[in-house]
């Protein structure tokens, strides 16, 4: 039922990406490619840049992926390999990885391979319609709530088999909540110790 | 500069525990800026209080002891870009770009950037909001401009996750968790930077991609 439910909802939201199309914010959105335009070119043609140019460090997206995943020699690639290139460039040291921890498959009954894929691409899914949460028992990867236990989700989609129950030591850390409580408006995070 | 790298990396010493190296969420996992501001150690995306709104955070500068705390400050050459796919390619349509300067971070965007990709160019006619960066031990300050709240400064960092006993069962030496689990995390800072945006200036249909990068300027003013 969750596999289903999981799948639907990738379905539902590849199709309606495919029908989207930008409309009001065009003629903004132009303009500022214009400018942008403008300056990249100068940039490029050596004369004193009008913008300031960044390159990029790091990036993430969900929790843990280039930690647990990536071997200590490709971590600082992989902090620059665009969102959209990852798969091709490290699924299968993700399909290694998941093999030396003995994975076969998980509650999403994805395979190696498949599970892999799910992974590499290091984005994290937002809901702009509905709850925001890694997990929370119906809804998956819509977001990113601060009191989520990202690790205990990401340890059962990793050691705990087609049920989640397998490796009952291996899923779940056992630290469940935050050190300090949350804020219920912004800024959410709690003051520094 | 490099007084507080070293302080940062005296800090991080001190917690790394019984020699396993201390990385996590997305703590330390760059070698190449372990420590430094362009290090991010978390993202997280969610509807605000506002459901309206989604909020975005991204922290930096993870492991901060409460004393390292006082001396960490966001690096006016590093830029936190927010990179939002609103159509499932996982490529962003729009960006988010926060930047210190003068005691204040301002926000970019969200707007549509040229090209996208790891090399980026600050938006300045996309300037939308801007605030005080928060002292340690002072009360949040908090900025807002043309809906798009803001904030930065330190920060209790949210993660939670028993790094160390993790360590020891990926090393060997140990083969399951402890009944009650020990947050490496607690009693941790880091610096905050949450910015809180109207959903109707995201675009998608429904869903959208997030990832936060970090950039170091190499030119410009």
């Amino acid at each position: 039922m969750k596999k289903n439910n999981i799948l639907s909802i990738r379905k539902i939201s590849i199709v309606a990406v495919a029908v989207f199309t930008l409309s009001a914010c065009q003629k903004n959105l132009q303009e500022n490619e214009n400018y942008n335009r403008l300056n990249t070119e100068t940039a490029s043609k050596g004369t004193p840049p009008f913008a300031e140019r960044y390159e990029q460090r790091d990036q993430m997206g969900r929790p843990a992926i280039n930690t647990v995943f990536v071997g200590a020699m490709r971590k600082n690639e992989f902090n620059t390999t665009v969102p959209s290139q990852m798969d091709a460039a490290f699924r299968t040291e993700f399909v290694n990885k998941l093999n030396a921890f003995g994975y076969t498959t998980n509650i999403l009954g994805l395979n190696a391979d498949a599970f892999a894929g799910v992974l590499a691409t290091d984005v994290l899914g937002a809901s702009t319609t509905g709850v925001t949460t890694f997990f929370d028992g119906t809804n998956v990867l819509t977001g990113r709530a601060l009191g989520d236990d990202v690790i205990d989700v990401e340890l059962t989609l990793i050691f705990g088999g087609a049920t989640g129950g397998s490796n009952p030591g291996l899923t779940s850390d056992n630290v469940n909540n935050n050190d300090k409580p949350f804020l219920a408006s912004f800024p959410y995070m709690a003051s520094p110790f | 500069m490099k007084k507080k790298k070293l302080l940062l990396s005296l800090a991080a010493g001190i917690i790394i525990v019984s020699g396993s190296i201390l990385m996590a969420a997305d703590h330390i996992d760059a070698p190449a800026v372990t420590g430094q501001a362009s290090d991010i150690t978390d993202v997280y995306v969610f509807r605000g209080q506002n459901t309206d709104n989604i909020v975005f955070v991204a922290n930096t500068q993870g492991l901060l002891s409460p004393d390292a705390t006082a001396n960490a400050k966001f690096d006016e050459n590093t830029m936190i870009e927010f990179n939002i796919d609103n159509n499932g390619d996982a490529v962003e349509d729009l960006v988010i770009q926060c930047v210190a300067k003068n005691g204040k971070m301002k926000v970019y965007g969200p707007f549509k950037p040229n090209e996208p990709g790891t090399t980026s160019y600050l938006g300045i006619n996309n300037f939308t909001a801007q605030v005080d960066i928060t002292p340690y031990g002072q009360p949040a300050i908090i900025g807002e401009q043309k809906g798009v709240k803001v904030f930065a400064g330190p920060r209790d960092d949210p993660f939670f996750f028993d790094f160390v006993r993790y360590s020891q069962i990926i090393g060997g030496t140990a083969a399951s968790f402890n009944e009650t689990g020990n947050d490496t995390f607690a009693g941790t800072n880091v610096l905050g930077l949450v910015v809180e945006v109207p959903k109707s200036m995201l675009g998608g249909n429904g869903s959208i991609n997030v990832w936060a990068e970090s950039k170091e300027k190499v030119s410009g003013r």
